[in-house]
């Protein structure tokens, strides 16, 4: 009880970053750290009065374990470098604005925007939170860009700094253009509908002639606005599509737009009618919006991804005695380039310093990393884990295997669907261009051409697809909405209905299937005593494979005694002598000298201790699965095809097998490109409709050539692949729930598409006999687009409901 | 009755002023971070803690 009691007073967490401290060694005034680096950032700010960082919220600090090398920044005193970054300089002030992906708290805003205290010559910072971008002014006078750099990186916030930062020029993303243009829409649509008012109620001549005369003029005035600056969009996507022979939606809306506009023009300057000015700036105003919420962006995550936003952008090389950091796009043939840990290489090189602990996994799909020794050829894309390294580059930044690997055709093709709204729209205009001339043939053969334009032209504003627009636009912003709080993000709203569609859903294995960097060892036989263990540990200690890493790492550090002699077989295990004892560890038939039963329990690697004689266990190495894993294929497995493409070895192939079922097709060893056939395989031969899910950049062609590419990643701060819809790895298990109401999105723009064509038909019984009236229109619009907007809110908000979503 | 033309050119100014302000507020970037100025108006000008000696 007392030891009870004891234990939970005992977890300390770090005052900085909020993590579990494995000891009280390193504290300052009765205030704990995890590790050295969040001590030091807590004296940095503790030294300038800024520890109202801690105050602000509980332990906002993010850890600090991983140090980053003294001279990383280097690179930034190179000014070519340093020029592609500012934005501005005058030669006094320069402005930068990084982004910094750590950002999560009103304590970072604070603390950042307070960076001045730290570094005396920032004039000014401001934070974008929605960006995570922060906006820094410095005095080139006082400091310079590396210092700026490495102070932020001092108190924890390591700008995020690319390739991609100086190989792109940057995009100004300003979106304002449409809430400028809703703005004046709304404005001149409600200003309209309130001048409207004294037409519609002056049956009894209430109204003198000419007040009525000028207030259809200022409506005239009003209405130019909305015509020619907000619906303009239309205008251009139609004539876009035009040019592309491909009749989109907004072709239909153009025509209708334009046709009522001069209609109401001749209404009025003939003195016949009010025109139809209060319908058409509200229906534009309601389209706008409807398109404002359907295309609101997610700003701080990106969905276009290439290889050089993981890329570092300047890389040490070899200049006479010492090494200098030299931009990644700069490096020749021949040069001698050093990686230090945890840094990716940039290059195909041949090793030529150093051990090389590579982590390809990113690039292959490969969860161990792999083992070269110098004289080696190290592909681009991997990561160094161990040491330091000097290499000799044999392919420069743009040759390498890896930007081959990117330069493929399939990541230049923009995806085009043909979805559904485009194509009702097309039968939809087709039919009411049909009754328009209909209607016009019946009269003119009565001889009424009057009433015959009369007829024609009221079909047409009628026949404006805009109630399908609003239906579409307004359900997938929801749709979007749901789904983006169940941290499920989708790159454009035509992927809901991409993904409605789907029947076949193929995974990647490492990452995406299984957890990253997480193996689950379990020892199963007779316990090991102690002095069998660090003879083991010891033989352990020996071999350079992968497995034997992990079992090391298991077992923990052990003094063991000295190894006589042992010998390692490739691919095989190994033996030696400690103690007087021989040990053999390794795979069950080198063990046990005996032939491979191939594995119906064998669930992922197994490792076999043999001390003298006697098999004493087997060590079982497993990937740890998503939560969730088995619920999830459980639900797809009854509806859809399902297929798993891995870089990895076939060892859990059993494991999966049994789990996938027998129809499940598992596919190993596969390079990027082999994904990439497999799906275009099922596309054309199958015609199936592919989901790909998958996490690395081996898999980005297969997402990018699969009807819907969705990239998991364990937070959105992570670099995903290109994709068209990036899952956080804590929803994987609503993966079922999500594609069943992207189907229900579907079918509500279906149903309200219904509606509003009872709409039309009401509206085209007035039309056909040329009787529309103003007043009827300006009954007819508010209502149809209100019961639409308000019945696809509902009906999505009952959709995510029954899904369990948020 | 001509005063509703009066009324009518009062009532476009009080909606233009509206309408200004707006796109104002949108030129200045008011619809472009919403967690930003909530928060950093909270924030203590002299907002100072002293040091804490080791």
């Amino acid at each position: 009880m007392k030891n009870n009691t004891l234990l939970t007073v005992d977890i300390t967490t770090c005052f900085h970053c909020g993590e579990e401290c494995s000891n009280k060694k390193i504290a300052i005034a009765k205030k704990y750290f995890c590790c050295s680096g969040c001590k030091m950032v807590y004296e940095i700010l503790n030294q300038n009065e800024l520890c109202a960082y801690y105050d602000l919220n509980k332990n906002p600090g993010i850890a600090q374990k991983i140090k980053v090398r003294a001279d990383k920044f280097e690179f930034l005193e190179d000014p070519t470098i340093a020029q592609k970054l500012i934005s501005f300089t005058d030669g006094k002030q320069t402005q930068i604005t990084f982004y910094l992906p750590q950002m999560h708290c009103s304590s970072c805003l604070w603390l950042l925007e307070n960076i001045n205290k730290i570094n005396k010559g920032v004039v000014s910072s401001r934070v974008n939170f929605t960006q995570k971008e922060a906006f820094i002014i410095f005095d080139n006078a006082q400091t310079n860009l590396r210092l700026v750099v490495e102070t932020l990186t001092a108190i924890g916030y390591e700008p995020h700094i690319s390739l991609q930062d100086i190989s792109t020029n940057k995009v100004n993303r300003s979106s304002n253009n449409r809430l400028y243009k809703i703005g004046i829409a709304g404005f001149c649509f409600a200003n309209i509908m309130m001048m409207s008012f004294p037409e519609y109620f002056s049956i009894g001549g209430y109204l003198e002639k000419e007040i009525g005369i000028a207030l259809r003029y200022f409506i005239v005035a009003l209405s130019l606005p909305v015509v020619f600056y907000c619906a303009s969009e239309f205008f251009v996507i139609a004539w876009k599509g035009l040019r592309n022979k491909f009749l989109n939606i907004d072709l239909p809306i153009a025509l209708a737009i334009s046709i009522t506009f001069l209609r109401s023009i001749y209404e009025i300057v003939s003195h016949t009618g009010a025109g139809y000015f209060d319908s058409m700036s509200g229906i534009v105003f309601l389209m706008l919006v409807g398109r404002l919420v359907q295309d609101k962006t997610y700003r701080s995550i990106s969905f276009d991804r290439d290889f050089k936003s993981f890329f570092p952008i300047a890389v040490k090389v070899l200049q006479g005695e010492r090494f200098r950091a030299i931009a990644v796009d700069k490096i020749k043939v021949n040069d001698v380039i050093q990686i230090h840990s945890n840094e990716l290489i940039p290059v195909d090189a041949i090793l030529s310093k150093g051990k090389a602990e590579i982590d390809y996994s990113f690039v292959s799909g490969e969860s161990l990393p792999v083992y070269k020794d110098v004289g080696e050829i190290v592909y681009a894309g991997g990561k160094q884990l161990g040491g330091m390294l000097e290499m000799i580059v044999v392919k420069e930044v743009s040759q390498s295997y890896l930007t081959n690997l990117w330069n493929k055709d399939i990541f230049k093709n923009e995806k085009q669907s043909d979805s559904t709204i485009h194509t009702l729209s097309k039968y939809f205009t087709i039919i009411v261009l049909l009754i328009g001339a209909i209607a016009a043939g019946y009269w003119y053969s009565y001889g009424a051409t009057q009433l015959m334009w009369n007829a024609l032209t009221t079909i047409l504003i009628v026949a404006c697809p805009c109630a399908l627009l609003l239906s579409s636009t307004f359900t997938n912003g929801n749709i979007l909405r749901i789904l983006s709080k169940n941290k499920f993000y989708l790159r454009h709203p035509d992927v809901i209905e991409d993904l409605s569609r789907i029947d076949h859903i193929v995974f990647d294995k490492t990452g995406t299937l299984t957890q990253n960097k997480k193996v689950k060892v379990t020892y199963e036989g007779v316990e090991l005593s102690n002095e069998q263990r660090s003879s083991v540990v010891g033989l352990l200690a020996q071999s350079a494979h992968p497995l034997s890493r992990i079992i090391h790492e298991h077992l923990g550090e052990c003094n063991s005694d000295e190894i006589v002699s042992f010998k390692t077989v490739i691919g095989k295990g190994i033996e030696g002598w400690i103690n007087e004892q021989h040990i053999k560890i390794g795979s069950d038939s080198f063990v046990q000298n005996k032939k491979t039963i191939e594995g119906i329990e064998s669930e992922g690697s197994s490792v076999f201790i043999k001390i003298d004689d006697t098999v004493l266990g087997v060590f079982k190495i497993k990937n740890s699965y998503r939560y969730g894993f088995t619920e999830v294929i459980q639900q797809l497995k009854s509806k859809y095809k399902l297929s798993v493409l891995s870089g990895d070895n076939g060892d859990e192939a059993a494991y999966l097998q049994s789990v996938l079922g027998s129809e499940t097709e598992l596919l190993f060893h596969q390079q990027s490109e082999e994904k990439l056939e497999y799906i275009e395989h099922l596309q054309t031969v199958k015609h199936a409709n592919v989901l790909m899910l998958g996490d690395g950049l081996n898999d980005s062609g297969a997402l990018r050539q699969s009807n819907v590419g969705i990239a998991l990643t364990e937070g959105t701060n992570n670099f995903t692949p290109a994709s068209d819809g990036i899952l956080d790895a804590s929803q994987f298990s609503n993966l079922y729930q999500f594609i069943t109401f992207a189907q229900f999105g579907r079918k509500i723009i279906i149903s309200s598409f219904v509606l509003s064509i009872v709409y039309n038909v009401i509206g085209l019984y007035f039309a056909i006999q040329g009787t529309l009236s103003p007043l009827v229109a300006a009954i007819l619009m508010p209502t149809s687009s209100l019961t639409i907007i308000l019945i696809t809110y509902g009906m999505s908000e009952y959709g995510a409901y029954k899904q369990g979503l948020k | 009755m001509s005063i509703i033309i009066l009324i009518v050119a009062v009532s476009i100014l009080i909606a233009g002023g509206f309408l200004i302000a707006f796109l104002w507020g949108v030129k200045d970037g008011q619809f472009d971070d919403n967690y930003a100025p909530p928060n950093r108006m909270l924030f203590d000008d002299t907002q100072k803690i002293k040091k804490i000696k080791k």
